[in-house]
């Protein structure tokens, strides 16, 4: 054994959650039962929330991401509030503070101020499966990709008590649409996981990362269907830019947001980044190996590993975000509907007979490299194949614009059209 | 394994007392004197419409083509939530399962078209 290796010692501090079960036994010999088992899950949430996640909210998500974007759209970004700009989250989060919160005259009141609470709180809950490390998972449940695909999918009604309780038609209309545009892509966030369960054989979170490990390839190579559907439809369910149809500020005003001001507001815009990081989290695991990397994950801390990945991750939500254009609720309801779901049904059955073939022929696991080659091209296929059936043809667009008269559009005489000499 | 639900069903309680923590302090923040209440107004109190008062009723008609949409969804959720089971357990089944499985997956497929034939799937 290697000096350098990771061990299961408690004083081995690249696994934090072998110093942690450490603790815990030794607070069980003094204490009396019930009162290890709430501390246990509160050292897990200190851990798992407050270390990783708050952190990750504010340096990654409100700094980095405006950073970015400014970046993006050739503006400094915040530049003012301490070095280079870094303590602009705690200014913002002090000034939403102590604004003063508005509340309607004829809006629900009791509803309005639930919506916040019940909205953060499926978040929290969120980070409860996902493991940073060997030992490191704070609740280490057989129905982890179940749990989280049913707590994700809390927001949406919280969304719609929020739109409904202000009696504001704009709110109206924006939680309208996001509940619409959720439960569609849904669908196939949940086909595409089942061709990832049918792979692995679990839905254990740990389970799906030592599978991962233990067959040295990731399931982005074998899903790459599944990962870019997984990838545009958190995206549309974080109600991020190119799919933000909910919070369109030119067609209406703020959607759901539109009556929240101060921290009921804040709450909103904080935890809307908290779910962002779950998800990248949540994909990192499933499809990118989570905190293995190769065999590094023996020498430096694997939660460091999950941590850089996530951020990476959630860069490319930042990236999407700051480079592509909104699109209209006609599009992306077709999108859903038309698109992904029969190539994520098409990928099912495709899965389906290659596991069957596993199976039967009792091969080699090495034949997964056959199957990534053999999915890779498969998924190639059926999105050019597909979105041809469906009419997209890139070679008919013109390369340069039109001219109205050419289209046999009507131009009048004073700018030179028909009949002027 | 009940174990770890239990640390969840703990969770919750702490995931609750954080967001109603901020609501409360920034409500008694209005005690303090570092925010001076502003006057009642029939403007400020009223909602958001385009910055005068605000004229009609507030719930409106909306498209029916969100109905289609939630009735599509409440359909092809059940039947997936079949699906995770056979994920599963997919190993144990042999071929009959293997078959069943594709053959609940046509029955899907068939779902869709019918829909799409009905122009369900469009929006308008």
């Amino acid at each position: 054994m290697h000096p350098f290796l990771i061990t299961d010692n408690w004083y081995d501090l690249r696994d934090l959650g072998n110093l942690s079960g450490r603790l815990l036994e030794l607070l069980d010999d003094a204490l009396p039962f019930g009162l290890v088992y709430v501390l246990a899950a509160l050292i897990g949430f200190a851990a798992s929330f407050l270390i990783f996640v708050l952190p990750s909210q504010l340096i990654v998500g409100v700094y980095g991401e405006r950073k970015l974007i400014g970046r993006i759209q050739s503006r400094y970004g915040p530049n003012r509030v301490g070095p280079f700009g870094l303590l602009q989250p705690v200014a913002d989060a002090i000034k939403l503070m102590q604004k003063e919160a508005l509340t309607p005259k004829t809006a629900d009141r009791a509803l309005m101020y639930l919506a916040p609470i019940v909205f953060v709180a499926p978040c929290v809950l969120l980070f409860a499966v996902i493991p940073f490390g060997p030992n490191m998972v704070f609740a280490d449940i057989p129905v982890a990709i179940l749990y989280f695909l049913a707590v994700s999918s809390i927001p949406v009604l919280t969304t719609f008590m929020a739109g409904w309780s202000h009696n504001n038609k704009y709110s109206l209309f924006g939680a309208m649409r996001v509940v619409a545009m959720t439960i569609s892509y849904e669908l196939p966030l949940v086909l595409g996981m089942l061709g990832v369960v049918l792979f692995t054989g679990t839905l254990a979170l740990q389970g799906t990362v030592l599978w991962q490990k233990e067959l040295d390839i990731w399931l982005v190579f074998l899903q790459p269907i599944a990962f870019a559907i997984f990838f545009i439809s958190a995206s549309a369910e974080l109600n991020r830019t190119p799919t933000d149809i909910a919070e369109a500020e030119s067609e209406i005003v703020a959607g759901y947001l539109t009556e929240y001001s101060g921290m009921k507001w804040g709450l909103f815009y904080g935890m809307d980044i908290g779910y962002a990081i779950a998800a990248a989290a949540f994909g990192v695991t499933v499809f990118l190996g989570g905190w293995t990397l190769f065999g590094l994950e023996k020498w430096v801390p694997p939660w460091i590993i999950f941590i850089g990945k996530t951020h990476l991750f959630y860069f490319l939500f930042i990236w999407t975000r700051g480079t592509l254009p909104r699109l209209r609720i006609d599009q992306l309801m077709t999108f859903a509907w038309k698109f992904m779901l029969p190539i994520a049904l098409l990928n099912l059955a495709l899965v389906a007979t290659e596991r069957m073939f596993w199976i039967e022929q009792e091969a080699d696991d090495s034949i997964v490299y056959a199957f990534a080659i053999i999915n890779i091209i498969a998924a190639a296929a059926a999105v050019y194949g597909w979105s041809r059936a469906l009419g997209y043809r890139p070679e008919e667009t013109p390369l340069r614009p039109r001219l109205v008269s050419e289209a046999g559009g009507f131009v009048p005489l004073e700018s030179g059209g028909e009949g002027a000499t | 394994m009940l174990y770890e639900y239990g640390h969840i069903g703990i969770l919750v309680i702490v995931a609750l007392i954080f967001p109603v923590g901020a609501l409360v302090t920034s409500w008694a923040l209005q005690f303090v004197n570092i925010r001076p209440a502003s006057k009642p107004d029939v403007v400020r109190d009223d909602t958001y419409e385009c910055g005068v008062r605000t004229e009609g009723p507030s719930l409106v008609q909306f498209n029916f083509r969100f109905y289609y949409i939630a009735l599509l969804f409440v359909i092809f959720d059940v039947e997936l939530v079949f699906l995770f089971p056979w994920a599963l357990v997919f190993e144990k089944i042999g071929w009959v399962g293997y078959l069943e499985g594709l053959g609940f997956i046509g029955i899907l497929c068939l779902g869709i078209l019918y829909a799409w034939r009905k122009r369900a799937l469009e929006w308008r």
